[in-house]
């Protein structure tokens, strides 16, 4: 068994007696806990650290790396400079808590606030909070900001992630907002439509028209859930018309990692800045006039307001939205301009050499780096083949049709390994 | 004046260079494209490297120095749980591979919802929520469903004891709820009189961390989730403080139906500035299928089908994921007896701590405590006009995380120690040591004290200037 309890067992037993207790049993009888249990749990028994990691190897050896990957649906494999990493996990980061006492955490606040600052660039909004738990949790997030008294019902467009369809739905069903879902082309906004929740691009890659979904909307507020890369070369929605950008922050430097912890970030227009959820940081002055940072707007929090706080959030994301601050700051407009341009020119590129075997694209209008197409083979069977040559494809849908994705880690080898195994069957 | 990492910047500067493809011929249509670049900054790798290695020094975590702050449990977080948290066949899996390609990762679902329900006494538990208030909004979800399910919805009420974190109510709002507060008796549990004229038809449950927020264990814990089960309520064991009693007690015994944990507390994983976190919530079999979808079947093999009664989902697919990794491995290392010696230290440094203060920091309900106990400075800054915020802004000059000050609400001028059990003798009587010392200046020079901290890099900044008038982001001048 390893051991991080620090006191010997003769310091424990001489503390036990300078506390008057006889036994730890003693002390937790004199703590009033009346009914102990009489075994051990039923837990094996503590091993070794290097044991432990022997154990979890053992576990991580049972799944699968795959050397290619042309699957996304809202979760992509992307480079990560070899500097994040290495300043994320400063301990001084990794076992903090959060940063409460100002004075000692100058260095997790200017961060966060270096985030915010981010995340409006991106975004093209005027505010951002410290993250909150992921992409669909946010989205969920945004739909409770949008509600007023008289404005109680949110639409979902059916083009969103199916995932985050069923976080809103779940979200708000016991509570007092009415979500309803409706096709993107088919929207029926009423007098009590709080707000319209879109994806950009949305879940099949299409790039949608904000410009126009804010036309047919009228009074009510535009969620846009967006993907960070694709706003490297993609129009900011601010500029289009969104009153709140909320997305998954996942590629702005976090791992796969079987779905987390990933980064729900949220930013919003300036009059929207007191219903935005969860930590906020600020910029201030100290006693001497340093310029210094502090969490802030503190008053819609759960730990001042209780019931009646914006969220009950109180942990979030931190150290996710640090990695995708370095992250940002790693690659610049230029890098990231660049990252977006090569997902768009590697999913174009496969999108052309599927069509020409026979996958036709399922079109909806402009792509950014993921695209539909029909699947004139057995999916189960091809999918399996491709597996065998170490490919995970595309997603496959419901419909029979497959949902692929590319980035800047494939290759135009790859591709052309992808379209010899499907050509494979014929 | 640190910079900004914007004010580093200079137009053209590289750092990081992404692979070109070599693949250029295909075009965004014009009108999709941004006009304008957003405003990142440009830096080279070594400005990127010292800029952040320059902000780390300016963090304090647990690695740093003692961390007594109550109701976070900032034991120290082992090494190896970082170490396999890294292996590539948890970071670089996608997760929608087909479950037969991540068989691994199924299992540290399955064996870590196992060791839960060991450990506190449930049938099952979901790893999907992201944190403590997640797993607390997920409870009521399920408290909402329960009802529901039963045709019972006249159930609108979650009765909150007056010394609960802000989440509970927080999250029962979330939910539709109404809450329903009650007092704290004498012996700082619940005062059971008071329970009982508040529990009715409209009861849907009671939430309740035990050892509560006073760290004082609840004598009368069978009784009070009988009352409620008597009611028709179910009864919620918020485990924010579950590092007292591991392998001594369980929430299952004492009557309750679903718990939510705290990875990042309980089982050491990193707070990490505030997060991520873990908020698993477990359930008693009656409850099971109203858990969030995708859960791990019986046999750990793959997806068990999606129940009708669900409640459906609170995030994306599996939770966090990699912190589910840390806290198996660390319940791997400790194992069973491990546990029960780690809540037994944590509890006994607690004790240690409070008796060694109480003549100068005097405790509202002067009994034993389980892991954190409660001082209040109220006769200190009646007395010598020093605060509890003066204390602990104090204790920042000695190289100490304060504790948690200002809670509970029902205790005036609070501090919450929680010392943990990662932490020795010596670092406790250091800690002991500063806060006589504290006293002692109080009473001949408040001035120091009212002014500090006078060792960091900044002192007292302007709260109430910065939520006036809100700068939430860099702009360039």
């Amino acid at each position: 068994m390893t051991r991080y309890v620090v006191n010997t067992a003769a310091q424990q037993q001489q503390m036990l007696t300078e506390c008057g207790y006889k036994s730890f049993d003693d002390m937790f009888a004199q703590a009033g806990v009346a009914k102990r249990l009489d075994g051990p749990l039923a837990i094996p028994a503590g091993v070794s650290e290097f044991e432990a990691a022997e154990q979890m190897q053992a576990l991580a050896d049972q799944d699968h790396v795959f050397r290619t990957i042309f699957r996304g649906a809202g979760t992509y494999r992307h480079y990560i400079p070899a500097a994040v990493g290495n300043l994320v996990s400063r301990n001084e980061f990794v076992t903090a808590y959060t940063p409460y006492q100002a004075e000692i955490s100058q260095g997790v606040l200017q961060s966060i606030f270096e985030y915010q600052t981010m995340v409006c660039q991106l975004t093209g909004m005027d505010v951002a909070d410290a993250s909150v738990y992921d992409g669909g949790s946010a989205a969920a997030e945004a739909a409770a900001m949008c509600v007023q008294r008289d404005k109680d019902e949110i639409i979902v467009a059916q083009e969103v992630d199916p995932q985050y369809q069923q976080v809103v739905m779940t979200y708000h069903q016991f509570g007092h907002i009415k979500v309803r879902f409706m096709p993107l082309d088919k929207l029926q906004v009423t007098d009590r439509t709080a707000g319209v929740i879109v994806q950009y691009p949305d879940f099949y890659g299409t790039i949608t028209d904000l410009a126009a979904v804010k036309a047919a909307i009228g009074a009510a507020k535009l969620v846009v859930i967006a993907n960070p890369i694709a706003l490297g070369q993609l129009e900011a929605p601010g500029n289009l018309g969104a009153d709140i950008v909320v997305g998954e922050g996942q590629q702005l430097g976090l791992p796969l990692s079987f779905g987390g912890p990933y980064l729900g970030f949220m930013a919003a227009r300036q009059e929207l800045m007191r219903h935005l959820p969860g930590r906020i940081v600020g910029q201030t002055i100290d006693k001497d006039g340093k310029r210094c940072y502090v969490l802030t707007l503190q008053a819609r929090e759960q730990h001042i307001r209780r019931e009646k706080a914006s969220s009950s959030i109180c942990s979030n994301e931190a150290l996710c939205a640090l990695t995708a601050t370095i992250y940002l700051a790693a690659l610049g407009p230029q890098g990231l301009a660049e990252v977006a341009d090569t997902g768009y020119q590697m999913a174009h590129l496969l999108q052309q050499r599927l069509q020409d075997v026979g996958f036709s694209h399922v079109e909806k209008g402009p792509f950014y780096n993921e695209f539909v197409t029909t699947c004139p083979q057995d999916v189960t069977e091809l999918m399996a083949r491709l597996e065998a040559h170490d490919i995970l494809g595309g997603l496959p849908l419901a419909d029979g049709t497959i949902l692929w994705a590319a980035t800047e880690v494939n290759t135009p080898a790859e591709v052309d390994a992808l379209i010899s195994v499907i050509k494979e069957a014929h | 004046m640190a910079q900004l990492i914007f004010e580093k910047s200079a137009a053209g500067r590289r750092c990081a260079v992404m692979p070109d493809r070599g693949v250029h011929q295909y075009k965004l249509p014009e009108k999709y494209a941004r006009k304008q670049a957003p405003g990142l900054p440009e830096v080279a790798e070594v400005d990127l490297v010292r800029h952040y290695v320059g902000l780390s020094r300016m963090a304090f975590g647990v690695d740093d120095g003692f961390y007594p702050l109550g109701s976070c449990t900032m034991k120290y977080n082992p090494k190896v749980d970082e170490q396999t948290a890294a292996f590539k066949g948890f970071t670089d899996i996608h997760p929608l591979q087909p479950a037969h390609t991540v068989k691994g990762a199924l299992q540290v679902i399955k064996q870590l919802s196992d060791d839960l329900c060991a450990i506190t006494g449930m049938d099952a538990f979901t790893l999907q929520p992201a944190a403590g208030a997640h797993g607390e909004f997920t409870g009521m979800q399920l408290v909402h469903a329960y009802h529901k399910s039963r045709h019972d919805e006249g159930r609108t009420e979650i009765i909150i004891p007056d010394s609960a974190h802000g989440t509970n109510p927080a999250s029962a709002a979330m939910n539709g709820f109404a809450v329903v507060s009650v007092p704290s008796d004498a012996d700082g549990g619940i005062d059971i009189a008071k329970l009982k004229e508040t529990v009715n038809e409209h009861t849907a449950a009671l939430m309740l961390t035990n050892p509560n927020t006073l760290g004082l264990f609840d004598r009368n814990i069978e009784q009070i989730t009988a009352i409620v089960h008597g009611a028709g309520g179910l009864c919620y064991y918020d485990g924010a403080n579950l590092n007292a009693i591991m392998g001594i007690c369980r929430p299952g015994d004492m009557g309750f139906d679903i718990v939510h944990l705290n990875l990042h507390k309980t089982f050491a994983t990193p707070h990490g500035g505030g997060g991520p976190g873990s908020g698993p919530v477990g359930c008693k079999h009656f409850l099971e299928a109203f858990l969030p979808y995708p859960l791990v079947d019986g046999q750990g093999g793959d997806w068990q089908k999606v129940s009708p009664s669900s409640i459906g989902k609170v995030r994306s697919y599996y939770g966090n994921f990699l912190v589910a990794v840390r806290a198996l491995t660390y319940i791997k290392t400790l194992g069973a007896a491990g546990l029960k010696e780690a809540s037994s230290n944590a509890v006994l440094n607690a004790n240690y701590m409070r008796l060694k203060l109480r003549d100068l920091y005097p405790e509202p309900y002067d009994r034993t405590c389980m892991h954190e106990f409660v001082a209040s400075l109220a006769g200190m800054k009646e007395e010598y006009d020093v605060s509890a915020k003066d204390v602990a802004k104090a204790l920042l000059d000695c190289g100490i995380h304060p504790p948690t000050m200002y809670f509970p609400l029902i205790v005036h001028e609070a501090l919450m120690f929680e010392p943990t059990e990662t932490e020795s003798r010596q670092t406790l009587d250091g800690a002991i040591q500063a806060m006589v010392d504290i006293h002692a200046q109080a009473r001949t020079d408040g001035q120091t004290l009212r002014t500090a901290p006078h060792t960091t890099v900044i002192s007292q900044p302007d709260e109430v200037t910065a939520a006036r008038h809100p700068i939430l982001c860099y702009k360039d001048e």
